[in-house]
Order: C-alpha cells, then sequence, then structure tokens
C-alpha cells in the first residue's frame, strides 16, 4: 500500500483527526490552566511550520524569525494597551506604562493602532513586507547560506536591542497586563479557551497552506533551489524569487503566531525575541523533523511542553539537555524523528520512500 | 578636533575589541568554512582563564602575562577537541555545524553557570594598567591603549605564521585547494586541526584581554559573537586583512553612530550598513578568488 496520508482521503482523514484532537479532546480532558499552556506551546509550533517551510525545504537557515514574532507580537500589545486605555479614561488616552515612565502625549506612530481593523492589516502586511524587502536585498545578490544564517541572526540580536532602548514600547519590560481582547475580558476562563481555538484553528489553516505549498509546483522548485541552486537557475528560474516566497510565508505564519501570543501568555518583551529565543525556535523542528510537514509541530509542541515541565524545577539539567539535543538530533539523526520510519525501513533493506528524505 | 580624535581612538579601540574577537574566527569560518557558534565560549572560557590565574596568583600584573598563553592554550584544546569530536564530521554540513556548535556553547555556559556562578566576576586591572595616557588632546585609558597592542600582536602573528612558516603554508594550500594539497602530500586532517587549534586559541586571548574592561558572566561570550560574525562576512572570508579593515570600521562607525544617537539605535545602524554594504559587494571586502560556483 502506498503511503496513506498521501493520498487525497488521507489528507482530509488526517486533518480531520488532528482537529478532532485539538477541538474536542484538549479542552475535555486539559484544565483551564493547561489549556493556556497548550495555547501558547500551539504559538511556537506555528512559527515552527514556517521554518519547516523556509529551513526545512527551502534551505534557508532563519535564527531571526524572533525577529517577525516579535513584530506580530508588539503590533497586537500595541492594539490592545490602546484599547484597554480608551476604555478606562476616553479616546486619545495614554496607556498605563507610558503614564509610569512619564510620557505625557501619545506617541505618532501608537495612534492608528486603536483601530482593530489596521492593527491586524499590519500584523498580516508589516512583517510580510519587511521580508520580502529584505528577502529581495538579501537573495538576489546570492547571499546565501552561512552568511544568510549570521545575517538574520544578527538582525535578531539588533531588533531586540532597538526594542529595549525604545520607552514608548516598554523598552526592556515590554508591554504586558492586557485586561481586554476586542472587547473580550482576558480575565474569563471562556475567552481564554476562545483564544486556543483560534490558535489551534490558526494552526490548522498554517499546516494546510505549507502542506499545498509543498504539493503544488512552487514545492518542487522550492526544494529543488535547496539542493541544486544554480541548476535551477541555468533552467532558467529565478532562486531568489523562490526563496523569497518561502521566506515571507514563514515571516507571515511567525507575525500571526506572535499577535496571538501576546493575549495568551499576557506579555511581550524584548527578552522573549531576540538572538537565543530564536535560535530556540529551531531546535523543535530539528527534532521533529525539518523537512516533513508534521514533524515541526510536533517537536515545537514536544519542546515547549519539556521546557515548561522541566525548566522550572531542574533549570541546569534542562539547559543541558537543550544543548544536548541541539548536538546528538543534528549530528546523528538530521532528519528528526520523522526520519526514523525510513531509516527502519532501509535497516529492513526495503527501498525508502523519496518523500521521507530529508 | 579634539572630540573627532577622541572619536578616533574610541573607534580604534572598539574595533580592536572586535578584531581580538573575530581574529580567532576568521581562521575557523573564513579559513575552513567551519561556523563556530561555541567561539564566544571559548572567549568566555578565556575571561574565566583570567580570573582564576588571579585567584591563585595573586599579583593582578603577572597574572595577567601568565593567563595570556593559559588562555590561549585553554581556548584551543578546546576548539582541538570539538573539532576532532563534532565537527570533523560534519563538514560537509555548514548549516548543521552551527547549529550543532550552538549547542555546545549552551552546554558550555550552563557548566560555567553550575562551577563559577550566574553573577558576574570581576579581574583586578594591574597597576600598570590603570589610569590613561594623554595622547594629542585627550586621556586614552591604558587598557584600552593594551587591547590594541594586542590587538596587533595577534594579528601579526597570525600573518607572519600563516606567511613564512611551514604550518602556514600547508594551512594556505588546504584553503586554496583542498584536493590539490592532499595530493601533494598534506594531510588536510591534521591541518584542519592545527587550525582549529589556533583559531580557538585565539578566542581564550582575547577573553583574557576582555577582561581588562568589563566583567565575566558565563553570557559574556555570546555579546561578542554577533558582532565578530559581521566582522569576518563584511571582510570578506579567508582573509585576515579583510578582518582587520572590517573590524576597525565597524568600530569606528558604532563609535560615531554612538555619540549622534544611541547604543541600541547604532547596534540597527551597523547591521543596516552591512546589509546594504553586502549589496556591493557580496563577498565581502577582499575576495579570495575561486572558480567553485557555490
Amino acid at each position: 500500500m502506498r503511503n496513506f496520508f498521501a493520498t487525497r482521503l488521507g489528507t482530509w482523514t488526517g486533518f480531520a483527526a488532528a482537529a478532532l484532537v485539538l477541538f474536542g479532546l484538549a479542552p475535555l480532558v486539559l484544565s483551564g490552566f493547561r489549556l493556556g499552556l497548550l495555547a501558547q506551546f500551539t504559538c511556537y509550533a506555528i512559527v515552527a511550520v514556517g521554518i519547516g517551510l523556509a529551513w526545512g525545504r527551502g534551505g534557508m537557515l532563519t535564527l531571526g524569525q524572533g525577529v517577525f514574532f516579535g513584530m506580530g507580537a508588539y503590533l497586537m500589545a500595541m492594539h490592545l494597551k490602546m484599547a484597554d486605555a480608551e476604555f478606562r479614561n476616553g479616546p486619545g488616552a495614554v496607556p498605563d506604562f507610558m503614564e509610569l515612565a512619564g510620557i505625557r502625549e501619545l506617541p505618532a506612530y501608537w495612534a492608528p493602532f486603536s483601530s482593530p481593523v489596521f492593527t491586524i492589516a499590519a500584523i498580516l502586511v508589516l512583517p510580510t513586507a519587511f521580508a520580502v524587502v529584505l528577502g529581495l536585498a538579501v537573495f538576489k545578490r546570492r547571499v546565501k547560506g552561512a552568511y544568510f544564517a549570521i545575517l538574520s541572526q544578527a538582525l535578531a540580536g539588533a531588533f531586540a536591542i532597538l526594542l529595549i532602548g525604545q520607552q514608548s514600547l516598554g523598552g526592556f519590560n515590554g508591554l504586558s497586563r492586557f485586561r481586554y481582547f476586542f472587547g473580550y475580558n482576558l480575565d474569563d476562563p471562556v475567552n481564554q479557551q476562545m483564544l486556543y481555538f483560534i490558535a489551534a484553528g490558526v494552526l490548522l489553516v498554517v499546516v494546510a497552506i505549507a502542506l499545498q505549498l509543498r504539493r503544488s509546483r512552487y514545492g518542487e522548485l522550492l526544494v529543488a533551489v535547496r539542493d541544486a541552486e544554480e541548476r535551477v537557475r541555468f533552467l532558467g528560474y529565478d532562486a531568489a524569487n523562490i526563496k523569497v516566497v518561502a521566506y515571507a510565508t514563514a515571516a507571515l505564519f511567525a507575525s500571526v503566531a506572535g499577535a496571538i501570543f501576546v493575549p495568551v501568555v499576557g506579555i511581550i518583551s524584548p527578552a522573549s525575541i531576540g538572538i537565543v529565543p530564536s535560535i530556540m525556535f529551531i531546535l523543535g523542528v530539528a527534532i521533529g523533523g525539518r523537512a516533513s510537514l508534521v514533524g515541526p509541530v510536533v517537536g515545537a509542541l514536544a519542546v515547549a511542553w519539556a521546557q515548561t515541565a522541566l525548566s522550572e524545577q531542574f533549570p541546569s539539567a534542562w539547559t543541558y539537555a537543550q544543548g544536548l539535543l541541539f548536538i546528538l538530533v543534528i549530528a546523528l539523526l538530521p532528519g528528526g524523528i520523522a526520519s526514523v520510519a525510513a531509516l527502519t525501513k532501509r535497516f529492513q533493506r526495503t527501498p525508502a520512500p523519496v518523500e521521507a528524505a530529508a | 578636533m579634539d572630540l573627532f580624535i577622541g572619536q578616533l581612538f574610541t573607534g580604534l579601540s572598539t574595533g580592536s575589541i572586535l578584531l581580538l574577537a573575530a581574529l580567532g574566527l576568521s581562521l575557523t569560518f573564513g579559513q575552513m568554512g567551519v561556523i563556530n557558534m561555541a567561539h564566544g565560549e571559548f572567549i568566555m572560557a578565556g575571561c574565566y582563564t583570567a580570573y582564576v590565574t588571579q585567584q591563585v596568583v595573586g599579583d593582578a600584573g603577572v597574572s595577567l602575562l601568565i593567563a595570556l598563553p593559559i588562555g590561549f592554550l585553554v581556548g584551543g584544546i578546546m576548539g582541538w577537541v570539538l573539532e576532532a569530536l563534532l565537527i570533523r564530521h560534519l563538514y560537509h554540513r555548514p548549516l548543521d555545524t552551527l547549529l550543532v556548535t550552538f549547542g555546545v556553547g549552551l552546554v558550555l555556559q550552563q557548566v560555567a553557570r553550575d562551577v563559577f556562578g550566574a553573577p558576574a566576576v570581576n579581574v583586578t586591572v594591574p597597576e600598570f594598567l590603570r589610569g590613561g595616557v594623554d595622547l594629542l588632546g585627550t586621556t586614552v585609558p591604558k587598557t584600552r591603549l593594551f587591547i590594541m597592542g594586542l590587538a596587533i600582536v595577534a594579528v601579526t602573528a597570525v600573518t607572519l605564521v600563516l606567511r613564512f612558516t611551514p604550518a602556514g603554508r600547508r594551512i594556505r594550500a588546504v584553503v586554496g585547494n583542498r584536493d590539490l594539497a592532499e595530493t601533494a602530500g598534506i594531510s588536510s586532517r591534521t591541518v584542519d586541526a592545527g587550525t582549529f587549534f589556533i583559531g580557538s586559541g585565539l578566542a581564550g586571548v582575547a577573553g583574557v584581554a576582555l577582561t581588562l574592561i568589563g566583567s565575566t558572566s558565563p553570557t559574556t561570550g555570546q555579546s561578542y559573537l554577533v558582532d565578530a560574525f559581521l566582522v569576518v562576512v563584511a571582510g570578506g572570508l579567508g582573509r585576515i586583512k579583510g578582518a582587520v579593515v572590517a573590524a576597525i570600521a565597524l568600530g569606528t562607525f558604532q563609535a560615531v553612530f554612538e555619540t549622534y544617537s544611541t547604543a541600541s539605535l547604532a547596534k540597527v545602524g551597523v547591521f543596516v550598513v552591512i546589509v546594504v554594504f553586502l549589496q556591493l559587494r557580496p563577498q565581502g571586502l577582499f575576495t579570495l578568488r575561486t572558480r567553485s560556483l557555490a
């Protein structure tokens, strides 16, 4: 039998099963607190799907996804802060943290964010446009591989430092203490559950987009660029454009994840989007299997869960575990967990399916 | 005029710090194409070497002079072990090397945290490096002058070794064309190990020097690493002279930019300048001409 999940029926079955688990099973068995955690992990999983596309399929190691995650998060946080301030003190009010910092006038760039429509449009458009511009600048000049990885990492560092310097964005402490999410009280457990459903729904949509991209002609081209960029160029394609699409899509996913992350967790600060958090996004993708579709999701959920479960009780041991996971998984199992099945098949001396090759 | 000279010195000194951190990288990343994210932790190991040496020896001046060669050995041996255990098996997967060595860096940071504690420690600056010197109307701290001098010595030493010793000739041969070098009877494996030893040792030396101008914590190395990588990228792979020019240019740029705006904007400015610069010269300042398509 051919791989069942590669067929149309199999795809729908897979999505239906995932939806059943996320929307049916999880709210039944998990307490409100744990459901909130799952919503947070789901945000990481959404980022991971994007990284899987850019890195696993496109070969672009983006060490700066925290930038796009942070953009989405800060844009959303600005709107929530504005809405809270207007709810308390009427239109044109200054958010509470600015009052504490001694800022009496609302900065001009904050004003449009009192509009929910503008905010959502900005979350979707701004990071994507930034990724397109940066991607064109970098890929058109054929900056790639290690150079790109280092540039993207430097970008994450510069972005975090820039934010720390901005008092009108909360500086080092970031933005926190949100009361309402588009008019819904965030302290209400029902609304928290709603947020989880939004996160889970977005995850399914994002996976569906990634799947469509993989199965399209574009997906083939992307893998071709990863494996033999020069050959694709000789065939008449512009490799840079192909890369930019994957990079911008990954940026969009990360931005949306950041925007959901803010109301779920209730805080965003430069510490959660700098160099180290950005590279941590990679860990889950690597463990799950960078080139597979579901691998990054599973890996990201597993890493986030392990971090929550272990890091408070054994902070030292968890850091060692993280480091060793990076070393062992990438050195010994570059295809991640998703490649284990293919490896065992090879062991039984039957030809491995082409799809599973990392 | 005084302001200008003052800024020039700040730039030169920031540049020489960058250069010390980047010199080892320009050997391992530039010459061998290996991205070693644990390089920052080798710098951190150098810092702690200076700290421990001072605890043992006591006298600040003597311990600094002893710590420099010990730092070189500590960094070098760590790099040599890393090359032998991990990097050697990953030469054909450069991006994976990056992630694996990041994992190594995480482990090393945690080791430092468990051994020395998370709070920063300080190394006493020796008597003869305290205070400043009046130069062309501005006062320059002696520690900064010492670091500039050390950077000059290190660059000169590396250049001389690469150019005039048999070992350096072998390194250049392997960088130029690995297959041809092997055909000529050079063991590229030995050369790789040696290059990595020297490059990582330089990180240790940089770490010892950095204790003079700042405190040491487990994350010290990380803060220098990204800037050091940018220096190597902007300077061009495989070129010591590129690293020198790029380090001084970036240091000066950052110092001047900081005077007219803030330190955080200066970091962003450096990033923008490098992206724009790579538009003009995607291969960096000085390029090693090859016929490879990659």
